[in-house]
């Protein structure tokens, strides 16, 4: 009964997009394989050097277009790590552009029609996030020793709930890299997975396909929008650790 | 039909993990509207804040991605 049910409805496969495949054949996936990830995560880098070396390769005085939206992305995210991990955390603010390009670049390649979005992958974001979270713990303690530990000791709380927060306070810093990487791949997956959904109804029936076709619009436009703030938020927590690193006290 | 039982507690699980998004929903419309209520009191200290906005709105969606991640993980991987 459930198999003419199955060939009468919609074929949904919205997680398909998502499949890492050997470029050439084969279905064997080592880690020297070059797969479509790699391709993808290619293509972002290579864009990257387009833009920030190739296009500001001239240094003129009077930018042209290429040199202007270097310069703005350098300016917003020198001001971003100012503003919010503080005149010190400038030292750090190669590796958290670094972060940040790489995120613009990837989420905005993964929005290309049939292409392959690399930071969809848990795996991928979960590489950055622990490298932000063991490079950020590692800097606490190499600038403050045992002290860092002060972060966990809410001096400002009544003695009496101190070591009930340093418990809650241990906890929600280790869960850090589990959100900071899972929000980022999350939000890029389902965007990519509702769209696949709505291209479904679309295919569907004819009284459903222009509705559906405004909100494969709708959510395109959102994830456009998405793939920026997401970046963003990434590169901002970033630097919120990075400022608990520096001034771990309460 | 047999040992369909356990997928079906898969499908309403995961349906039923989704419902923490609202949680994120409820949480990321009280910080915008409260950010924009005070922006437009004094819209000339709003600028400075946009960030703390973001990092707000980050926090409060992080547990709604959670559940989001307990109903992907109920569909694909258990």
């Amino acid at each position: 009964m459930s198999a003419d049910v199955e060939t009468a409805g919609p074929q949904f496969h919205p997680m398909e997009q998502f499949t890492v495949e050997p470029l050439f054949g084969g279905h064997a996936i080592n880690w020297y394989t070059p797969t479509n990830v790699t391709l993808w995560m290619g293509f972002a880098v290579l864009a990257i050097i387009l833009l920030l070396v190739i296009g500001t390769r001239r240094r003129a005085i009077i930018p042209n277009r290429t040199q202007s939206v270097a310069e703005l992305a350098y300016g917003f995210v020198y001001s971003m790590v100012e503003d919010v991990a503080g005149k010190d955390g400038l030292k750090y603010f190669p590796y958290i552009m670094t972060l940040f390009i790489f995120i613009v670049f990837s989420n905005f390649l993964g929005l290309i029609p049939m292409s392959f979005s690399t930071t969809s992958h848990i795996a991928v974001t979960v590489i950055m996030a622990l490298a932000v979270f063991i490079s950020v713990t590692a800097i606490g303690f190499y600038k403050h020793g045992i002290g860092f530990l002060g972060l966990f000791w809410v001096s400002s709380a009544p003695l009496a709930l101190r070591p009930v927060l340093a418990v809650i306070e241990v906890i929600s810093y280790f869960v850090r890299p589990v959100s900071h990487s899972i929000r980022l791949a999350g939000n890029v997956m389902a965007g990519h997975a509702v769209i696949e959904v709505f291209a479904v109804f679309v295919g569907m029936s004819l009284f459903i396909a222009p509705l559906a076709l405004v909100g494969i619009v709708g959510m395109f436009a959102m994830d456009v929008l998405v793939a920026f703030i997401q970046a963003y938020v990434f590169t901002i927590l970033t630097c919120v650790y990075l400022k608990d690193a520096l001034h771990p006290a309460h | 039909m047999e040992g369909d039982i356990v997928e079906m507690g898969k499908f309403i699980g995961a349906g039923l993990a989704t419902i923490g998004m609202g949680g994120a929903a409820i949480g990321v419309g009280s910080i915008v509207g409260n950010f924009l209520s005070g922006a437009l009191r004094n819209p000339s200290a709003a600028g400075g804040q946009t960030a703390m906005l973001f990092i707000g709105i980050a926090f409060a969606e992080a547990f709604g991605i959670f559940s989001f991640l307990v109903a992907l993980l109920l569909m694909f991987a258990v």
